[in-house]
């Protein structure tokens, strides 16, 4: 089998094996609950027998391993259990987390998709660029910007953009809410804030690796002919180093959206958008933990597919594996 | 291998060793620090100006960090430097207790987790064998799930406190060091001088601790100053979603979160916490990349 093939099926088998025991983790830390977490849940004045039929509800009385099939195979249709919020109510209409999570999903990914379209194109160009002009004023301004950009708070780069483009000069709005309903137009300019925000926190990590995968290169003999023949500095960049430098650059910028989806939960609640972030939150600290499990389980998918994503395109960019001998 | 084969201006100026013998440790890291950029120079001030404001917190505020004195959201004035924030508290006040709080509990957990990474690290690279590939199977699943999420799920089952929020993050940022520590001591185990401390029958702690931690102390010091960095975010994160650092503790992260409706009317107050923990990472950012630079040079 061709050794390319063969990796990349390795890799997969190992996402998905992951995969399912980061399910099994998730799963089983209900088990570590607190022995009186029914009664804080249910209230102080909660009988014996609420307290017990909630138990029964949720499953705390069966065995881990049976509470897991349940509910592995109960995602296996979409279906993610009830959240606690309507459990334990008699009558009463029951939220399903499945339909919960997944309006708000779509709007995550909305916005990050939106991040990763600005922010990608934008950290190879500065990079580029940085690496073309280095050591130069224009190197260290990008440089010391970028250093303090990713030691910031999400929340920090948040205030500071709604402070000056939503306050001081009213050109956004600072609460990112949108509706199905709303055109695709209105919502980008719903959501301009938080995408700057999130720009901002992958941008500097991407654009540092691009310049630094580059600059590594210019070492190379190869680099030293193309300089030797007269060629541009920006051709020599763009064409002789750029090509080998994709495997990093394709590395960093696949964790950097797989960062980007646990990013957004900070900057999601900042703007009070409805996306899956603020639900998590909003379900930990109500401790309704089906929903902070599907919460949870989503974005360990995602960010388990992107790394994934991260491992195969470094694979397949790697000549020395596509050309075997 | 002495000093004075690499600087060549230690011949001119014998009067700096009155001993005549090695530089003191004191004389080396001044020298070391002479030399240093001034972006480090920056980041060593900082971090010095905040070590002592939270050590001397008490002295140091005007109020007590949660006495309510004054009424809710007062301006910046003579009585309040930095106004009062949503209760009437004194804002100077809770910021300088902050740097104790906030600081502390992310020193705390960075040593922690050290303490657990590094060890287990340890052990994995001396013992080889079955106990390292358990070790690292486990943590790799561990850093398959992004920590932030992790660390709600546990919050949200275990609930939010100080201590809960110390295990948890030191527990999932120990993967991390488990990593590096493991990695670094794999290339020192294989020594002449490990396997001499072997034959002689040493005990595993005296290999890990005498052996092998002296020679691999410069990456674990950069990377405590990266993931002290590391956890210090999260933790703030994590405080300003409401779930981490309870109030009333003075916290910049949830003081952030409690003030932010003052933004909305053009005051900065609310930022300068936020600020306050760009500023401190950023400082310890500049040392750390002076101290690997400086790591890196030493050992060619």
């Amino acid at each position: 089998m061709n050794p390319v093939v063969r990796t990349v099926l390795q890799r997969l088998g190992l996402g998905i094996a992951t995969l399912f025991v980061v399910s099994i983790i998730i799963s089983m830390t209900i088990a570590m609950l607190p022995g009186d977490f029914a009664s804080s849940i249910l209230g102080q004045s909660a009988t014996p027998e609420t307290v017990a039929a909630f138990q029964r509800e949720v499953g705390l009385d069966r065995s881990p391993v049976s509470r897991y099939i349940d509910w592995i195979g109960g995602i296996a249709h979409g279906d993610f259990g009830e959240s606690y919020a309507s459990a334990g109510s008699l009558a009463g209409h029951r939220r399903e987390v499945a339909e919960m999570i997944e309006p708000r999903l779509l709007n995550t990914l909305f916005l990050a998709g939106a991040a990763a379209l600005i922010a990608v194109p934008l950290a190879l160009i500065l990079g580029v660029l940085a690496a073309l002009y280095r050591n130069t004023l224009f190197d260290r301004v990008v440089n010391i910007v970028t250093l303090s950009s990713i030691s910031s708070p999400e929340f920090f780069l948040a205030y500071i953009l709604i402070m000056f483009l939503a306050v001081k000069f009213p050109i956004f709005v600072s609460l990112a809410n949108v509706s199905p309903d709303m055109s695709l137009l209105d919502k980008l300019y719903a959501i301009a804030l938080p995408t700057f925000t999130l720009v901002l926190v992958i941008l500097a990590h991407m654009m540092r690796m691009t310049r630094a995968a580059i600059i590594n290169l210019l070492a190379s003999p190869y680099i030293e002919m193309g300089r030797l023949k007269g060629a541009r500095p920006m051709q020599i960049i763009l064409r002789h180093a750029l090509p080998n430098a994709w495997a990093p650059i394709a590395n960093v910028i696949a964790i950097n959206l797989a960062y980007l989806v646990v990013g957004v939960v900070v900057v999601e609640v900042v703007f009070t958008y409805p996306g899956i972030g603020q639900l998590m939150v909003d379900a930990v600290s109500k401790r309704d933990l089906p929903v902070v499990q599907g919460c949870a389980l989503v974005f360990a998918a995602t960010y388990i597919l992107l790394n994934l994503l991260a491992d195969i395109v470094t694979i397949i960019s790697n000549p020395r594996l596509l050309h075997p001998r | 291998m002495t000093e004075s084969a690499h600087s060549p201006e230690t011949a001119v100026m014998p009067a700096a060793r009155p001993s005549g013998g090695r530089r003191t440790r004191g004389e080396r890291i001044w020298r070391a620090l002479r030399k240093a950029p001034p972006s480090a120079w920056f980041g060593i001030v900082v971090i010095g100006i905040y070590l002592v404001v939270a050590i001397f917190a008490h002295w140091i505020a005007p109020y007590s960090e949660t006495a309510l004195v004054g009424g809710a959201y007062e301006p910046w004035g003579e009585q309040f430097l930095l106004g009062t924030d949503q209760l009437g508290r004194d804002m100077l006040s809770r910021l300088i207790y902050g740097a104790r709080n906030t600081v502390g509990i992310a020193f705390v957990t960075t040593l922690l987790s050290f303490a657990v990474g590094g060890v287990l690290g340890l052990i994995a690279a001396v013992s080889g064998g079955w106990i390292d590939q358990v070790l690292g199977r486990m943590i790799d699943v561990l850093m398959a799930i992004p920590q932030l999420i992790f660390a709600l799920v546990l919050l949200s089952i275990l609930g939010s406190s100080v201590v809960n929020l110390i295990l948890i993050i030191a527990l999932l940022d120990s993967t991390r060091v488990f990593r590096l520590s493991r990695s670094v001591s794999q290339g020192v185990v294989v020594m002449d001088y490990v396997e001499a401390a072997r034959l002689r029958g040493e005990k595993l702690p005296w290999i890990m601790g005498r052996e092998i931690l002296p020679n691999i102390m410069p990456p674990l010091v950069a990377e405590f100053g990266l993931r002290f960095c590391f956890v210090f975010l999260t933790i703030a994160a994590l405080s300003f979603l409401g779930l981490g650092i309870q109030p009333p503790t003075a916290d910049w992260g949830s003081m952030v979160r409690d003030n932010a409706a003052l933004i909305t009317y053009g005051d900065i107050t609310p930022l300068l916490p936020a600020g306050a923990i760009a500023l401190l990472t950023v400082s310890v950012n500049f040392v750390v990349d002076w101290f690997l630079h400086k790591a890196s040079g030493l050992r060619e």
